[in-house]
């Protein structure tokens, strides 16, 4: 449910350390919880995200949530093909339903979230 | 902690299923099974089942019944067929519309009356507060139970469980003491999702046999549970309203496009002053269907620029799984309400263009 490799956002974003970049998306939590995701609003190529400021939106048939940045940096790459195809988001959240990839400012930031374990300590906490 | 919410005589069935349970409209309810879309595309395609026993059964009995029923709501009860029902509003002295209901002929002197969930109370003292002698009302919600099986299997499968042939019930009859699965209901050829289909109304201990019976005989046709989620976006897409979202006390039947159902030549009825001006005058907004570019969501509230002097605003918006677009109902000034007119809702801050369009957004084939 939720890979070691990755660290994580008490607002249930995971973030991915790849090299000298980070790859950002949302937990399976978070898109179980959404379900039925038919539209993301993402950044444009360029833009500075802020750490736990919001980035971008998710749209499900029954509500809007924003999308919180576990990392400040700049957009490099973004996922147009889940743009094209937002329900991929339901089905592969750690894989095809990546968001954004990001060029982090402030690395120190990745020791700020959560390992997995600290995260479904936190989901536990968060159902109960 | 909130008001205790009202549960079904499903509730655990539901639970069972791993339905996600939400409120609305004071009662604890499946918004969804395995996922909104999935539910829609099974009743669009094959059937789904649906449990609507939080709406509100009202029964209004004696010599009175009928020209009592006619005084309060804007269609006409007198032209009911024994065995026929009927959709109308409710209005207020404005015109305002206090529920939209569906009026059930049972005899010429016992009608019952099936309204919102949410204002079943409000309704209940408004119609007795009216009650003329010789009418009896009595509250039944909580004895009965509402079943929809809709979805053009629907048909079908429900004939399995029953030797009604259900070729003689058309859209909008009704066959009461009907044996269905070995339970007797009232075996109503309506629904709110555009999609053939009944709606059954049992007894409230009869709902979970004829749950399960119903789903045991569309288990091989690919039927499903469906929940609000699903009856929301079926609904929109058919163009019906929703009661608290689309229309109110503060709004019109002939604003939202009821007009079909006031019938200001059938005598006396509350309200009917005012709809006589606003038709001899015309409105000044409309409520119209729209359509946006792109997948974002216009939600309730959101504020339309549709020309004219004023802003309109969407009362109902969503995702349309079987249109697969952004579509909504919004009151807009009427100047702008034209079928293809241009208009943009804003969302979250930016102009997202669209148009006008024509209801229903999805009318299925015959």
């Amino acid at each position: 449910m939720y890979p070691k490799e990755l660290r994580y956002s008490t607002e249930h974003e995971w973030a991915k350390t790849e090299g000298k970049r980070v790859r950002i998306g949302i937990t399976k939590f978070a898109a179980d919880h959404l379900s039925d995701v038919v539209y993301i609003e993402l950044p444009a190529v360029g833009t500075e995200i802020k750490f736990m400021e919001t980035f971008g939106v998710v749209e499900s048939v029954k509500a809007v949530s924003d999308l919180y940045a576990p990392v400040s940096g700049k957009v490099v790459e973004i996922n147009k093909a889940l743009v094209e195809k937002p329900e991929v988001l339901n089905t592969d959240p750690y894989g095809e339903g990546w968001m954004i990839l990001v060029e982090p400012t402030s690395p120190g930031e990745m020791d700020k979230l959560l390992d997995a374990a600290a995260y479904a300590a936190h989901l536990g906490e968060a159902q109960s | 902690m909130t008001d205790t919410l009202k549960r079904t005589p499903l509730f655990e069935v539901h639970v069972a299923a791993g339905a996600r349970m939400v409120p609305f409209s004071g009662w604890e309810m499946p918004v969804q099974y395995v996922g909104i879309i999935e539910e829609h595309r099974a009743v669009r395609t094959r059937a789904g089942l649906f449990d609507v026993s939080h709406m509100g059964e009202v029964d209004v009995q004696g010599p009175g019944a009928i020209p009592f029923v006619q005084s309060l709501v804007t269609n006409d009860v007198s032209k009911l067929a024994i065995g026929q029902a009927l959709y109308t509003p409710m209005c207020t002295p404005d015109a305002g519309v206090i529920d939209d209901l569906l009026v059930y002929r049972m005899s010429d002197t016992d009608l019952m009356l099936v309204v919102n969930a949410g204002n079943t109370p409000e309704d209940l003292a408004w119609i007795r507060g009216h009650a003329a002698p010789g009418v009896r009302i009595t509250d039944r919600s909580a004895e009965i139970a509402l079943l929809a099986f809709q979805g053009p299997r629907a048909p079908a499968i429900l004939q399995t469980l029953t030797a009604v042939p259900l070729t003689e019930i058309t859209y909008y009859w009704f066959r009461p003491n009907s044996t269905v699965a070995g339970r007797s209901v009232i075996l109503s050829r309506t629904g709110y999702t555009g999609e053939d289909g009944f709606e059954l109304y049992a007894r409230a201990e009869d709902a979970v046999h004829l749950w399960a019976a119903i789903l045991d005989a569309g288990s091989s046709d690919g039927v499903m549970p469906a929940g609000l989620g699903a009856r929301d976006t079926l609904r929109l897409e058919a163009g019906y309203l929703l009661h608290g979202n689309d229309m109110d006390k503060t709004t019109s039947p002939l604003e939202v496009g009821l007009s079909w159902t006031v019938k200001l030549q059938k005598g006396e009825f509350i309200g009917a002053d005012v709809l006589r001006r606003q038709k001899a005058e015309g409105v000044r907004r409309r409520l119209v269907g729209f359509t946006l570019e792109g997948r974002a969501i216009a939600r309730h509230g959101f504020p339309i620029h549709a020309g004219g002097t004023a802003d309109g605003r969407v009362t109902s918006g969503s995702f349309g799984p079987t249109v697969e677009k952004s579509i909504g109902l919004g009151l807009v000034p009427v100047e702008g309400a034209e079928a293809g007119r241009p208009l943009a809702v804003e969302i979250r801050g930016r102009a997202v263009p669209g148009a006008v369009t024509k209801l229903p957004f999805y009318s299925r084939s015959k």
